[in-house]
């Protein structure tokens, strides 16, 4: 680079101040669209690492169910499906008011958005409510492993006469419900994280934020929240479903 | 051969409308209403085949639509791709290592 080429690049620098660019752009990216690439990209690789994160579990899960079938069909059947059911379809309705609010921002609507964030974080509060409740259920009958877990309720998956598993083969139900509190347990710490992240993004909505054409915070804060929803998709049928009953 | 610019990279910045959420919206109740219902039928061991399936069909509606990736730029794309491939084939050697030893044991 010769120095004239220096000197036209100077001057270029010094128009490129004096240029009407949106504050939030910052000097090290060139234009507003790689910023917003570079931040979803950045968020894209942080949920893979959570991918990685929950597929532990996933893959504990799998092996051992197939290690323990009988054991974890019946401890299966002993999780209502009604509450879980609802809680899949509160979720989801979260999933798209966030949706909603990522559009109101991008559409510049203060209100708009503030509405969506309010009614993501209501869902979500409502979803931790639910789990609360069938937390409890797992505490009155005893179906929280350790020393007070009984082995009562377990009985054999493939017979309609309900006769009790046997000790041995019942006692490895403890692991379907280790895995079944590992599992919503850290789905749930990551919708106590996302609320608590609601909380400051609705108080700095209100100041008018992320109407002014800077979204990527609300952006990134959806994509987590979306990711987190699919978490659910995968453990609802894993936890609560294929290992139903056939009605009888 | 030139390096690509800017505006070779730049992809056209696509904003997703409340239409597009609501109807997926919409078929994701329908498909979780389906799945609870497939449960109470005796599909031996389709069961679990089909109830991961409908998880897989809604978790690809969320992420193309809600997550906007049907839309980003190709790097999005690859990573998003790149990651669940990786997933996918961890799972499958802890799974070919257990399966391949102490046959009936485990």
């Amino acid at each position: 680079m010769d120095s004239q080429t220096i000197a036209v690049r100077q001057q270029e620098e010094i128009a490129h101040h004096e240029h009407d660019h949106p504050a939030y752009l910052r000097h090290h990216f060139e234009t507003v669209e790689q910023q917003k690439e570079a931040a979803s990209f950045g968020m894209w690789l942080f949920l893979l690492t959570e991918i990685m994160f929950f597929g532990g579990l996933f893959m504990a899960y799998l092996l051992y169910r197939n290690w323990y079938h009988d054991a974890f069909v019946s401890a299966s059947n002993t999780i209502g499906i009604g509450l879980g059911t609802t809680n899949t379809a509160v979720l989801i309705v979260s999933s798209f008011t966030m949706a909603m609010g990522v559009y109101c921002a991008e559409k510049r609507n203060r209100r708009g958005l503030l509405v969506s964030l309010a009614l993501t974080l209501v869902l979500g509060l409502v979803f931790l409510g639910i789990k609360s409740v069938e937390y409890h259920e797992k505490y009155v009958e005893h179906h929280i492993p350790g020393a007070g877990f009984s082995i009562e309720d377990f009985v054999h998956p493939h017979d309609k006469r309900d006769i009790p598993l046997s000790p041995d083969v019942a006692q490895h139900a403890q692991i379907f419900f280790f895995l079944y509190f590992a599992m919503t347990g850290m789905h749930a710490l990551h919708m106590i994280i996302g609320v608590s992240i609601l909380l400051v993004l609705i108080y700095r909505a209100r100041q008018g934020a992320y109407t002014t054409g800077h979204t990527s915070t609300i952006d990134n804060f959806g994509l987590y929240w979306h990711f987190v929803d699919i978490v659910w998709i995968f453990l609802f049928p894993l936890l609560y479903l294929i290992s139903r009953h056939p009605l009888h | 051969m030139s390096h690509p610019t800017l505006e070779d990279v730049h992809v056209g910045h696509h904003i997703v409308g409340p239409k597009i959420y609501l109807t997926i919206l919409l078929i994701l109740l329908c498909l979780t209403a389906l799945t609870t219902g497939i449960a109470f039928v005796d599909l031996g061991i389709f069961s679990p085949i089909v109830a991961i399936g409908i998880a897989v069909i809604k978790a690809t509606l969320v992420i193309l639509f809600f997550m906007h990736v049907k839309y980003s730029s190709r790097l999005v794309k690859l990573t998003v791709a790149s990651g669940f491939f990786t997933f996918l084939v961890l799972i499958t050697m802890t799974l070919s290592d257990y399966i391949s030893r102490a046959w009936g044991l485990w």
